[in-house]
C-alpha cells in the first residue's frame, strides 16, 4: 500500500523583528549577530496566538485544500516544545476545532525540534497498518530564547499540518529512517521559562552528526545519491547550519533553496522541516523527489524520501495561503512591542 | 467565567455552529432552541447549522480603554460582521492595521485565544475575524 501526504496547510504569524532591534536593547551588534546566524528577521506570535491557534489554522488549511471529511481522521498528533499547557493536550483542542472528534485518538508529542516529523512517522504507521484511514500530523512552535541570550535572535513561531493517508496522495513517502542518541545539547527543565544549551556542543556532535547519520542511512537503504533529488530540506536552527550540512552531504544550493525559510522567519523549531516541506510542495511538479531530514536536540534525526504524484495537480492550493504568501505577509515590530507580545514583561494584574 | 460554561459552548465557539429554523430557514448564531420569528412552530425544527466563516464588516469601533484581559492588544477593533448566511456576529478584528479597517471589508474567522483565567487557569479559545 502506498502511504503519503493527502494534503497540507501551514501558518506563520505576521509579526517580524530584525536582529538589529534585539541587539540595540542588549548593547550588542545585532546586525553582525544576524549575519553570523544568517537570520534577517524572525516571526513573532501575536498576544492571542499560541501553538494551538497555529496548529488549528494550519490543519484547517489542509482540509480546505482537499475533500476529506474530518470525521474520517483517526489520529491527530501535535509535535511541539511549546504546548500551551504542561498538562492538557493541544491535540484534543485541535481535534475539536477541525470537527474530527470524538471517535479518534490524539496525543501531543515532544522531541525538541523533531516532534512534528515523529508525528508524521506515527501516522504513516497507523495508516499503513490499516488501523486508521487518515492521520493528521502537526509540527508547530512559539519558541522563546531568554532575554539577551543568543537564542533570542532565532527562536520564532510557525507550524505546518500534514494529512496522511493512502488514497489520492499528492506525495508518496517512500521511506523514513531515524537516528537517535542520548546527547545533552539543549534542554529545558519542567517549570523553567527558557531553555538552556550546551554552547559549542550544539554543532558537530549534535546537529551535524545526527543529520548526517540519518541522511546517509536513508541514501543507503534507498540506493540513491543526492543528485537523484529535486529538493532537499534540513532542520534549520539558523540559516547557516542547513547550508553547511547539505554541502557536506553533496546537495547543492538549488536543491535546498525552496525549503530554506529560517533567513526570513527564524527558527520555528518543530515547525521548521514541516514548513520547509510545505514550501517545496507549494511549487513541486509530479515526479519531483524530495529529501527531508529533521533534527531534534536530545538528540535525533528523522529522514524522509518522498515522491510527488500526479494528484498534486488536483490539490486546491489556493484554498489556503502558500508559504510564499505567509512569509511576505509581515509587519515589523520594535523590541518593546515584541517584549509585550512574548510576555517578557509581567502585567500589573499578574504581579498583584 | 466558569470553565463549564465555556466548555459547553466550545463546539459552537470553535466552529461557528449555529442553528437554522426548519420553518422559516433563518440562521442564528449563537445557537437558539426556539426561532424568535416562528415561536412554537419552530420547536423541534431547529437544526445545527455551520457557518462558512466569511462575511463583511457592517460597523466597527476602535477600543482604547481595554479590560485587563485585552491590555496587551489595545488599541484593537471590535466589529459587527454580517456573515454570508445573513446572521450578524460581533467579534474582534485582528491582523489588520487600524487605518485599513473599513465598513464593507471582507473578513473570515480564525481561532485565537480570547481570554484566560490567570497564569494557572484555563485558556479560552474562540473565533476572531481576519481580513480575507
Ligand atoms: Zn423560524
Amino acid at each position: 500500500m502506498d502511504v503519503g501526504i493527502v494534503s497540507y496547510g501551514a501558518y506563520i504569524p505576521r509579526y517580524r523583528i530584525v536582529p538589529q532591534e534585539i541587539g540595540k536593547v542588549w548593547g550588542t551588534d545585532g546586525e553582525s549577530m544576524g549575519r553570523g546566524l544568517y537570520i534577517l528577521s524572525k516571526s513573532v506570535p501575536g498576544p492571542d496566538e499560541d501553538v494551538i491557534t497555529i496548529s488549528v489554522e494550519a490543519a484547517r488549511g489542509s482540509l480546505r485544500r482537499c475533500n476529506v471529511d474530518p470525521k474520517q481522521i483517526g489520529a491527530i498528533y501535535v509535535g511541539s516544545e511549546s504546548h500551551p499547557y504542561a498538562v492538557k493536550p493541544t491535540s484534543s483542542i485541535v481535534a475539536e476545532a477541525i470537527e474530527a472528534s470524538p471517535n479518534m485518538t490524539a496525543a501531543d508529542f515532544e522531541f525538541a525540534c523533531k516532534a512534528g516529523t515523529a508525528a508524521i512517522q506515527c501516522c504513516l504507521g497507523l495508516v499503513g497498518s490499516g488501523m486508521i484511514k487518515y492521520g493528521m500530523a502537526i509540527g508547530a512552535d512559539t519558541s522563546q530564547g531568554a532575554p539577551g541570550d543568543a537564542l533570542e535572535y532565532s527562536a520564532s513561531a510557525g507550524g505546518a499540518a500534514f494529512l496522511l493517508g493512502s488514497e489520492d496522495i499528492i506525495a508518496k513517502i517512500n521511506r523514513t529512517v531515524s537516528y537517535t542518541t542520548d546527547t545533552p545539547d539543549f534542554w529545558r527543565r519542567e517549570g523553567q521559562d527558557y531553555p538552556s544549551h550546551g554552547g559549542r556542543f550544539t554543532g558537530e556532535p549534535a546537529y551535524f552528526k545526527h543529520i548526517t547519520a540519518a541522511a546517509k542511512r536513508l541514501l543507503d537503504v534507498m540506493e540513491t545519491s543526492p543528485s537523484d533529488y529535486d529538493h532537499a530540506v534540513f532542520h534549520q536552527p539558523n540559516g547557516k547550519f542547513p547550508v553547511r550540512v547539505s554541502k557536506q552531504l553533496g546537495f547543492n544550493e538549488q536543491q535546498i533553496e525552496t525549503g530554506l525559510l529560517t533567513p526570513s522567519i527564524g527558527n520555528t523549531y518543530s515547525g521548521a522541516v514541516p514548513l520547509g516541506l510545505a514550501s517545496i510542495l507549494d511549487v513541486a511538479e509530479p515526479g519531483d523527489r524530495i529529501f527531508a531530514v529533521a533534527y531534534g536536540s536530545g538528540a535525533g534525526s528523522d529522514a524522509f524520501d518522498i515522491t510527488v504524484t500526479d494528484a498534486i495537480k488536483d490539490l486546491r492550493l489556493e484554498a489556503a495561503p502558500t508559504i510564499k504568501e505567509l512569509v511576505e505577509r509581515k509587519k515589523f515590530i520594535d523590541y518593546a512591542t515584541y517584549a509585550k507580545y512574548m510576555n517578557k514583561i509581567k502585567l500589573k494584574e499578574a504581579v498583584e | 467565567m466558569a470553565v463549564a460554561r465555556f466548555w459547553r459552548e466550545n463546539a459552537s465557539r470553535y466552529n461557528l455552529i449555529g442553528t437554522k429554523c426548519g420553518v422559516c430557514e433563518r440562521v442564528y448564531f449563537p445557537p437558539r432552541s426556539v426561532c424568535p420569528t416562528c415561536h412554537r412552530a419552530s420547536i423541534g425544527k431547529m437544526e445545527p447549522f455551520k457557518l462558512k466563516g466569511e462575511g463583511e464588516v457592517l460597523t466597527f469601533s476602535i477600543v482604547h480603554e481595554a479590560p485587563s484581559q485585552m491590555e496587551m492588544q489595545k488599541p484593537y477593533v471590535i466589529a459587527i460582521v454580517e456573515m454570508d448566511e445573513g446572521v450578524r456576529i460581533t467579534g474582534q478584528i485582528i491582523d489588520a492595521e487600524l487605518d485599513d479597517v473599513a465598513i464593507g471589508m471582507k473578513v473570515r474567522t480564525t481561532l485565537r485565544k480570547v481570554s484566560d483565567e490567570g497564569d494557572a487557569g484555563v485558556i479560552h479559545y474562540g473565533y476572531k475575524f481576519m481580513p480575507l
